[in-house]
């Protein structure tokens, strides 16, 4: 049942030019953020950690675009009403379409493929590496997209849906950054430093983006799409019975 | 058979459904009456398992809707108000996944849309995005998905609301042509609706049942039922005094002064002889003259109201 939702909803992104345009934009913005702002020529080293860098910052507006949709678009048409009158669980139509959302976000990222043969052509880069990186990059989409599945039940209006998107995934990011882990050195105990700074997408998101796969990083991400995953469910839920 | 047992609803404290019981069996076609915000919508999005009750249960053939909810499900067919539907689809992809969410494959699944798209005539719009179709199409499109899996229960609400007087004909033909096999739940305001189609008139008003009976004896319950209304081809002086002293006049309502009248019976008086006699006597050149079945909407207003009061 998941599957024939997923596929649906896969089918619904790509029902308007609106999907083309996006792939297009995050594209064209993924290149610009890694040969100007990531200066991928002048590092003059065969790897891609000038386009990796700024996943974290290019997803934090587009997985909520891809996301906002998701469940607010149904409540606005009531087709809501339609979804969840099929023998489907609450939980089976949440996972459909948030797998929809991560598939689609897979595509717009193997569609950065020509910067893998750009890397490739100009020199040798550890290819391993580079796959890792994927895989950590689009778990991270996949921790996005969960936040952004569950800010969508919030409000029938999209634009709502991704507002809140965007600021709940802010605070996920920069709880990591050294701005405002200093800012808590002065008066909180360490432990809650460390454990701000472990909830930090940033911090995560580092060593996979370095192709290093640590199984902590790892749970991290899949952790928090379980969280927010199940969070959605259970607004759903709410919202059955309120 | 459907068994609803003092079903309540309630939102933020404000209760929408108030302790409704009532069962419906099969080949029953259940009109669901009420005036707008009476809690109809709300009752029949429990009753699909959308809203789950504040307390009560129902029961659709011993399964529990809260309880065993995707069993139930596979039972019903259930058309929302306004027939929500994911616009952007064409409208053989939509039939088709709604169809596969329902678990059907394969041959059955080409069949039985083979099936339910001659039954509601819409195979000229397959390849349609359900945006671009025109309302009672796109009503057509809410049936044929609920029909699509050959439900027992069909939940149907304001299935004509909004459709030219055409469409709510064929719309009423169609449930009729249904209602052989299945339990149908149809939810509307329209009173002329309830007596076209439905075996059975429940009213709520305020989220209460204030009636359950035929449509016909809701009718008797009109202070219309039995009355005469008569219209003669010229004035005639003093005409009103005279039509309220034939035996078994309640009151008498005029239509046009001297000239037309609706004559009220009191309880089970008969009008019909005294009145003809009355006229034949006097020589009196009637224009028209007919008995009144008794208004729904008349019943629908006084039981409607006296719940508001």
């Amino acid at each position: 049942m998941s599957w024939v939702i997923c596929k649906r909803e896969l089918n619904a992104y790509f029902a308007t030019p609106v999907a083309y345009v996006f792939i297009f934009m995050f594209l064209a913005l993924a290149g610009v953020f890694t040969f100007y702002l990531g200066q991928f020529y002048q590092r003059g080293q065969a790897d891609l950690v000038a386009f990796f860098n700024f996943h974290p910052w290019l997803y934090l507006f587009f997985m909520p675009a891809v996301a906002m949709g998701l469940w607010s678009q149904e409540r606005q048409l009531g087709t809501i009403e339609m979804l969840l009158t099929l023998p489907v669980s609450i939980t089976q139509a949440v996972l459909g379409k948030f797998l929809a959302a991560w598939l689609f976000a897979g595509i717009a990222l193997l569609l950065t493929f020509p910067i893998w043969l750009t890397v490739n052509y100009l020199g040798d880069p550890d290819n391993g590496v580079i796959i890792a990186s994927y895989l950590g990059s689009w778990l991270m989409a996949g921790a996005f997209l969960a936040v952004g599945s569950c800010m969508s039940v919030l409000s029938r209006n999209q634009i709502v849906a991704f507002i809140l998107a965007v600021v709940v995934c802010f605070v996920l990011m920069v709880s990591g950054l050294s701005i405002v882990l200093d800012a808590l050195r002065g008066w909180a105990p360490a432990a809650v430093v460390d454990v701000v700074a472990g909830l930090s997408f940033l911090t995560r998101f580092e060593a996979l983006s370095r192709g290093v796969i640590d199984v902590r990083d790892v749970g991290y991400f899949v952790l928090l799409m379980g969280v927010f995953l199940a969070a959605t469910v259970q607004l759903l839920n709410i919202k059955k019975s309120a | 058979m459907i068994d609803i047992q003092n079903l309540t609803k309630r939102f933020d404290g404000v209760t929408v459904v108030n302790d409704v019981s009532f069962q419906v069996q099969a080949g029953e076609v259940l009109g669901f009456l009420g005036p707008n915000g009476a809690g109809k919508s709300t009752t029949m999005k429990m009753l699909a398992g959308f809203l789950e009750p504040t307390a009560g249960q129902i029961q659709i053939f011993g399964q529990d809707v809260v309880r065993d909810r995707l069993a139930v499900q596979q039972r019903i067919g259930y058309l929302p108000e306004g027939a929500p539907a994911y616009d952007d689809m064409r409208v053989g992809q939509y039939l088709q996944f709604m169809a596969q969410m329902r678990g059907l494959s394969g041959e059955r699944l080409r069949e039985r849309l083979r099936y339910v798209v001659d039954l509601v005539d819409i195979g000229a719009v397959l390849e349609q995005r359900i945006q671009t179709l025109s309302k009672g199409f796109k009503r057509r499109v809410g049936l044929a998905q609920t029909l699509v899996h050959d439900p027992q229960v069909l939940i149907l609400d304001e299935p004509t609301d909004g459709l030219d007087p055409n469409q709510k004909h064929q719309v009423r033909q169609l449930i009729r042509q249904l209602s052989a096999d299945k339990i149908v739940i149809i939810s509307t305001h329209i009173l002329e609706e309830v007596a076209a189609v439905c075996s059975r008139a429940v009213i709520i008003a305020g989220g209460r049942l204030v009636a359950d009976s035929r449509p016909h004896e809701l009718e008797q319950r009109s202070r219309y039922y039995g009355a005469i209304s008569v219209r003669l081809q010229q004035p005639v002086a003093d005409l009103e005094p005279a039509l309220l002293a034939v035996s078994g006049v309640e009151q008498v309502e005029m239509l046009e002064p001297d000239q037309a009248y609706v004559l009220l019976p009191q309880p089970q008086a008969q009008l019909y002889a005294p009145l003809t006699e009355l006229i034949e006597r006097q020589g009196w050149v009637v224009d028209t003259l007919h008995m009144e079945r008794g208004r729904l909407d008349d019943v629908f207003q006084q039981l409607t109201q006296q719940e508001v009061a």
